[in-house]
């Protein structure tokens, strides 16, 4: 497989195309993958930002006990809304949305998904879901102050706009649900010649485990949502026992969805991983097939934990033990992956790179959280620890040291491919380390204070929480500092960097093929591939 | 995409519309009838025998390639592995 020519910033591959549409049109109405790819990454940057802001401003009301910046119902929208933002309009669609997009069929040899104007169409369903639930913020009641859970029964009873929001997430699972359909059909029907099921690189493998979720899982949210917007109108009785109904069931149901809904944001970020460590490393992933079979293991595993989330809930004996050691599996097949990472690396030639920088952050943070969940994981542990801030610490290793820096790993390795430019390596680095002092402040001390006792949620607390939670607050300001850094850096290198060319880091898979921007229709001619992903020596780019 | 146009009977159509409809009957018949834990069997029973029937005669997956029929079994699975496991809370609370 041939390098291709560089393109000057007068051929700007696809960024050029012209179609029938032009400016904001030829991308709003774009079919082609990469273009939609980055409609989904630039939203998606977007409300970043905006559940950051939210995060920074709650962590400064909690700087201190007492009021210090918003009252008690604003503190209540405040984290309903970080959440809320944070789970359906930044994780759950940040890698697999965005980079999926972008890259999946670039990975396959093909020059688009296999529907692409169903993919515009999820898109706009997320666009629309995305307004209606910003939308729910100014009308109605008010803002939603459930938490981004929306229990009953306190969801049915308030005043605040919880019906819309609803409604928000109802159309934002629809598009998440489209762009699965979308991934499985494209990976089984749009391989290249030559790309066998063993040749797939492992990201391809983790949209595809990833996409099975999105597909079974999803609806179930959906259905959630719409019994609570039953019970909210008509006031059925669903979830109220005095009517005949059962409010565990809401729970049972909306972790059906949300727990499997952990592992659609954590798979493709392992993706982005498996893909960015052996580049960096110059060798062949460690055990291929291990780390195939451990995305699918983790996929269906995790679709059967969902009442760890419910030990204190008063749900029956029996599922607790069950559930707690169903949790315990899933352990297995992410050690997997952990190992294989680890094994890539060892006796590598390693560069230390910013993508590289991301993933190697990725291994040690996301296995704090792993681990600290299994804490949460055992019943007994749970019952002292449920709802405190060791759990908030907890998935916020997993999910902003996990997921969050694969993103920003898949951001610092994949952009260049999108934009043919590079951003200033120097200050990747910095932001880097920046981004990863304040993580582990931020989130550690919240971990500390939660088995000393506070609980999460919480507007106000006791005195002795005060040392920790101040701690936990500058943290957060140093982490906001790494983050503004890192995407002035990133939009700054996007349209003003140096130009790259086709495979600026020696990757060995189908996308390093093609020029910096890809052409509109990705491949000049069908590629064919005759080696495995990571066969560096026979890709010709060792 | 492969092409083919298969035909069902009327006489199979109208077999299964009969058979949906005496199943109906006996949904409403088993509502009426307490079995304590074994109600929930018995309608997610009556409940699965005519949705396959359904999506086997209706809507055609009797006649499509068995990989549709696997990733509907694999689908299918998994929605059984979900009620069971919450029943495994209901029945045991």
């Amino acid at each position: 497989m041939a390098n291709a020519t560089t393109h000057t910033p007068a051929n700007r591959g696809f960024l050029e195309k012209s179609g029938r549409y032009g400016g904001i049109f030829s991308w709003i109405f774009s079919t082609d993958h990469k273009r939609i790819g980055l409609l989904y990454f630039w939203c998606i940057v977007a409300f970043f930002l905006i559940g950051s802001l939210l995060g920074a401003l709650i962590r400064l009301e909690l700087f201190a006990p007492g009021r210090t910046i918003m009252g008690a119902q604003t503190y209540n929208a405040a984290f309903t809304l970080h959440g809320v933002i944070m789970i359906f309009l930044f994780i759950i669609p940040s890698v697999p949305a965005a980079f999926g997009n972008m890259i999946l069929p670039l990975q396959l040899g093909a020059r688009d998904v296999s529907f692409p104007r169903l993919n515009l169409f999820s898109w706009w369903l997320y666009v629309i879901g995305a307004a209606m639930a910003v939308t729910a913020l100014f009308t109605g009641g008010g803002p939603p102050d459930t938490g981004w859970t929306f229990y009953v029964p306190y969801s049915v009873g308030t005043t605040a706009n919880v019906s819309l929001a609803a409604i928000a997430v109802f159309i934002l699972g629809f598009s998440s649900i489209l762009t699965g359909l979308n991934f499985i059909t494209t990976i089984h029907r749009l391989r290249t010649k030559g790309l066998g099921w063993g040749r797939l690189p492992l990201f391809v493998w983790t949209l595809y485990a990833t996409a099975w979720i999105q597909l079974l899982a999803t609806p179930i949210l959906g259905i959630t949502v719409v019994l609570l917007f039953v019970e909210r109108v008509l006031g059925t009785g669903l979830f109220d026992p005095s009517l005949g109904g059962d409010p565990i069931m809401f729970q049972h149901l909306f972790w059906i969805y949300s727990h499997p809904a952990v592992y659609i944001m954590v798979l493709p970020a392992m993706g982005v991983i498996s893909e960015i460590i052996p580049v960096f490393a110059r060798k062949p992933a460690f055990g291929y097939k291990a780390m195939v079979i451990s995305s699918l293991a983790i996929a269906f595993a995790g679709s059967l934990v969902w009442a760890h989330h419910m030990y204190t809930s008063g749900m029956s004996d029996t599922a607790v033990m069950i559930f707690s050691l169903l949790t315990f599996l899933v352990a297995i097949p992410s050690a997997i992956k952990v190992f294989n990472w680890l094994a890539t690396m060892y006796k590598g030639s390693i560069l230390l790179d910013p993508p590289m920088l991301y993933a190697l952050s990725f291994i040690l943070l996301f296995s704090i959280g792993g681990l600290t969940g299994l804490v949460l994981g055992s019943a007994a542990t749970d019952v002292s620890v449920h709802d405190t801030h060791f759990v908030v610490g907890h998935f916020h290793y997993t999910m902003f040291g996990g997921t969050g820096m694969a993103f920003f790993g898949a951001m610092h390795y994949w952009l260049p491919k999108i934009y043919g430019r590079m951003y200033n390596k120097k200050i990747a680095t910095i932001a880097w380390v920046t981004i990863f002092v304040g993580i582990n402040v931020v989130y550690m001390s919240m971990m500390v204070v939660g088995v000393q006792g506070m609980p999460r949620r919480y507007y106000d607390y006791l005195p002795e929480f005060t040392a920790l939670n101040r701690v936990s607050t500058c943290g957060a300001w140093v982490l906001v500092t790494g983050l503004l850094m890192m995407f002035v850096n990133i939009f700054y290198g996007t349209f003003r960097g140096k130009s790259v060319g086709s495979n600026p880091w020696g990757g060995a898979t189908l996308e390093w093929t093609v020029s910096s921007p890809p052409p509109p229709e990705n491949f000049e001619e069908e590629p064919v591939v005759t080696h495995g992903p990571y066969d560096f020596k026979k890709a010709g780019v060792v | 995409m492969t092409k083919h146009e298969h035909i069902v009977s009327y006489k199979t159509i109208i077999t299964v519309w009969l058979l949906l409809l005496v199943l109906t009957g006996v949904t409403v018949g088993a509502s009426r009838i307490d079995l304590g834990a074994l109600n929930i069997w018995v309608a997610l029973g009556i409940a699965a025998t005519k949705s396959s029937l359904v999506i086997s005669i209706f809507m055609h997956m009797k006649y499509e390639s068995p990989v549709f029929k696997l990733f509907l079994l694999i689908a299918l699975s998994v929605l059984a592995i979900f009620v069971g496991l919450t029943l495994i809370d209901v029945l045991y609370r």
